[in-house]
C-alpha cells in the first residue's frame, strides 16, 4: 500500500542514524548487522510519497528530514491476550488467604 | 560548514556538549587522580531539602501515601518461621504527578532548567522518567525531548515502552524512537547541541537529590504514624538514582539503623545491546542488565560524573526473578487492591520474601510503586513473551532462563531474594578502576577515594589494587 503525504499532515518518518557496518565497536553481531534507525513525528512541510524524503516540523518545532513511514500515527499496544495464568495466582492466592470462600 | 556528525565525531565533542547542556562544570569537583568530591558536588550543586519540597510540592509531586500491605503480610507469615514475617509497606508513588518516583526526579532537572533560562530539556530514557521530565516541562512551559531506545530491526516494541512512548505525546513531548543500541547516546548528544536545551539527565545531582524527599518523607511517615523508623527499606534499582536519592534522604532525616536493599530483576544472559534479545526480557527496566554495569562502573552514564553511586549506601543486593515479579504484581491486585508495576514491582517481591527473615514487629517498606495501563501490564506482557517464543509456566523460579522461560512460582513459598554478593560487586568496581583509568600507580587520595566509594578498608582497596600491580606511591 503505497503511502501519500500532504503537506500538513501529522507524520512518521524513518531515517538510518548509522548503517549497518559502521556501528558503534562494543555493539554485539547480531546488532552490527543492523541499521541504526530512528523515527520521529511531525508536520509534513511539503507534499510527498512512500520512497521521497520530506521534511517535517516536530513537536519542539525542530525541522528534520527523512522517508514517511505513516500519516496519522496511532498507538497499538493495548491489554494484550487474557492470561490464564493470572487467573490460577488469583485462585491460589484466594485459596491460601481466605479458604476459597470469596 | 555543517560540524561532523559521526559517532567518533560527535562524541569527542562530549565534554563541551555536557558543559553547556547543563551549566556546569564537572571539572570543578575533579581530583588529581581518578576520584572527585562526590559530596561536595551534591551539596555545591543541589538544594536544600525545604527547597526541593517546595518545588516539589508546587508541581504536584511527594507526600505520596504509605500503605500497610496486611494482606501480602499475612501471606508472608505463612511461610515464615514463627515470631517472624515483617510489617510489610509501600510508599505509593504512583500518586505523583505522571506515575512514578521519577517525578521526584525531574521536578528539579526541570526547575533547575528553567531557572538556568534553557527553552527546553532532552532526556534519553526508555522509562517512567520519561513520562516525569515531559510533565514537568509541561507545567513549566519548557520544550521537551525524549529519546528512546524502542523498537528491534523489525520495528517490534516492547508494549511497556510504546507505552511510555505515549505517555511522553500525550504530556506534549517529541519522542524520538531508536532501534537497539548504545549509540542513542551520540543521537543525544547531537539533539543537545542542535537545540541547546537542558541536559535533563537521570544522573544529575538535581535528579538524584530530588529522590532524597522520598527517603526523608518514609521516615517522617513512621516516626509520626507509629513512633518509630523503619528497618529495612527495600528500593528497585537499575541506573542507581532511586537507591541512592532514598538512602540520602533517610541519612538526612537521621534515621541511623535503616538497613538499604537493593532488588534488582534477574537478566542473566540477555545482552542489553543485541537487537535479538532486546525483545526477549518481560520487564524492561528494574533489571540486572542495567543494575550491574551500573553497580560497578556508575560514571558510564550520560553525564560526567554519576551523583548515583550506590556502592556508597547499599546494605545487601538482590535479586528475583520475572516469574516472582509477575507473581507478586498480581497479589497486590489481588488481595491488596492496588493495580501498580510490573517492574516497580521488584523490590515488592524482594521485601516479600525478605519479611520472612525478620521479626513481626519490625517495619519492612517498599518504596516505589507506578502506575499501571495499556501496555505497562502483566498481560500484555506475557502476551508479548509468548509471541517472542517465551515459555510461560508454573514451576521452581530458580529455574528460569531469561529469554528463554518465565517460570511463575508453584506457590508464594518459592519466593526468594536471592543474595548478590556485594564483595564481588566491590572487586569488579576496582577492576573497573584500573581498566578504565589504565591505573599503573595509586596516589593515597585514589586509595580514600575508592574507600568512600565502596564503603571498604584500605586492605581490601590496597589488596585488590595489588592483584592487577597497581601499586601505591
Amino acid at each position: 500500500m503505497s503511502l501519500f503525504v500532504k503537506k500538513g499532515d501529522w507524520i512518521q518518518i524513518e531515517n538510518v542514524v548509522l548503517p549497518a557496518g559502521k556501528r558503534a565497536p562494543q555493539v554485539p553481531e547480531d546488532t552490527q548487522r543492523c541499521d541504526l534507525k530512528m523515527w520521529v513525528k511531525g508536520e509534513a512541510l511539503s507534499d510527498a510519497k512512500e520512497g521521497e524524503p520530506v521534511k517535517i516540523k516536530t513537536t519542539a518545532g525542530r525541522i528534520t528530514e527523512g522517508y514517511p513511514t505513516a500519516v496519522n500515527p496511532g498507538y497499538i499496544h493495548d491489554y494484550g491476550e487474557f492470561q490464564p495464568e493470572l487467573l490460577r495466582i488469583e485462585r491460589q492466592l484466594k485459596e491460601i488467604l481466605f479458604g476459597g470462600e470469596s | 560548514m555543517a560540524k561532523d556528525m559521526s559517532y567518533e565525531a560527535v562524541n569527542a565533542r562530549k565534554n563541551d556538549i555536557m558543559r553547556d547542556a547543563m551549566g556546569l562544570d564537572y571539572e570543578d569537583f575533579e581530583y588529581e587522580g581518578i576520584g572527585f568530591d562526590y559530596q561536595r558536588m551534591m551539596e555545591e550543586t543541589g538544594y536544600s531539602m525545604e527547597e526541593m519540597q517546595k518545588i516539589q510540592a508546587d508541581n504536584g509531586v511527594g507526600n505520596t501515601p504509605l500503605l500497610e500491605m496486611r494482606n501480602l503480610t499475612a501471606l508472608a507469615r505463612k511461610y515464615a518461621p514463627e515470631g517472624k514475617g515483617a510489617r510489610i509497606f509501600i510508599k505509593d508513588e504512583a500518586c505523583n504527578a505522571s506515575g512514578s518516583f521519577k517525578a521526584r526526579r525531574a521536578a528539579i532537572a526541570v526547575y533547575h532548567a528553567k531557572r538556568l533560562g534553557y527553552k527546553g530539556v532532552i532526556s534519553a530514557t526508555s522509562g517512567n522518567y520519561g513520562a516525569a521530565v515531559a510533565a514537568q516541562a509541561a507545567m513549566n512551559g519548557l520544550k521537551c525531548i525524549v529519546v528512546q531506545e524502542c523498537y528491534d530491526n523489525e520495528k517490534r516494541g516492547q508494549p511497556e515502552i510504546l507505552e511510555k512512548q505515549r505517555i511522553c505525546e500525550a504530556y506534549g513531548a517529541e519522542v524520538i524512537q531508536l532501534t537497539v543500541g548504545p549509540e542513542l547516546f551520540t543521537t543525544f548528544l547531537g539533539l543537545l547541541e542542535d537545540t541547546g536545551y537542558f541536559n535533563a539527565s537521570l544522573y544529575t545531582p538535581f535528579g538524584i537529590a530530588g529522590v532524597e524527599t522520598l527517603g526523608y518523607e518514609l521516615v517522617m511517615q513512621c516516626r509520626e504514624r507509629f513512633g518509630r523508623e523503619p528497618d529495612m527499606v527495600v528500593c528497585t534499582n537499575a541506573g542507581g538514582g532511586n537507591l541512592t536519592g532514598t538512602a540520602r534522604g533517610i541519612q538526612k532525616a537521621g534515621a541511623k539503623n535503616v538497613e538499604i536493599v537493593g532488588a534488582s530483576i534477574d537478566l542473566k544472559g540477555l545482552h542489553m545491546a543485541s537487537d535479538r534479545d532486546f525483545n526477549r526480557k518481560s520487564c524492561t527496566t528494574g533489571h540486572t542488565g542495567f543494575a550491574i554495569p551500573f553497580i560497578t562502573w556508575p560514571d558510564r552514564s550520560d553525564c560526567p560524573r554519576n551523583a548515583a553511586r550506590t556502592l556508597r549506601y547499599m546494605d545487601r543486593y538482590v535479586t528475583v526473578k520475572q516469574g516472582e515479579v509477575f507473581y507478586i504484581t498480581q497479589a497486590l491486585a489481588i488481595l491488596e487492591g492496588y493495580e501498580r508495576g510490573p517492574a516497580g514491582n521488584t523490590s515488592l517481591t524482594a521485601a516479600f520474601a525478605l519479611a520472612q527473615e525478620m521479626d513481626k514487629d519490625q517495619f519492612i517498606i517498599v518504596q516505589e510503586t507506578e502506575y499501571t495501563g495499556a501496555g505497562k501490564h502483566t498481560m500484555p506482557q506475557l502476551t508479548f513473551a509468548k509471541q517472542n517464543g517465551i515459555k510461560v509456566s508454573f514451576g521452581n523460579p530458580d529455574e528460569e532462563i531469561p529469554g528463554e522461560t518465565l517460570v511463575f512460582p508453584e506457590e508464594p513459598s518459592m519466593i526468594r531474594a536471592r543474595e548478590y554478593d556485594l564483595a564481588k560487586a566491590k572487586r569488579s568496581y576496582i577492576h573497573n578502576c584500573v581498566k578504565n583509568y589504565g591505573m599503573v600507580n595509586a596516589s593515597e587520595e585514589d586509595v580514600r577515594y575508592i574507600m568512600e566509594e565502596i564503603r571498604e578498608t584500605r586492605e581490601f582497596v590496597t589488596g585488590e589494587l595489588g592483584k592487577y600491580g597497581v601499586k601505591v606511591v
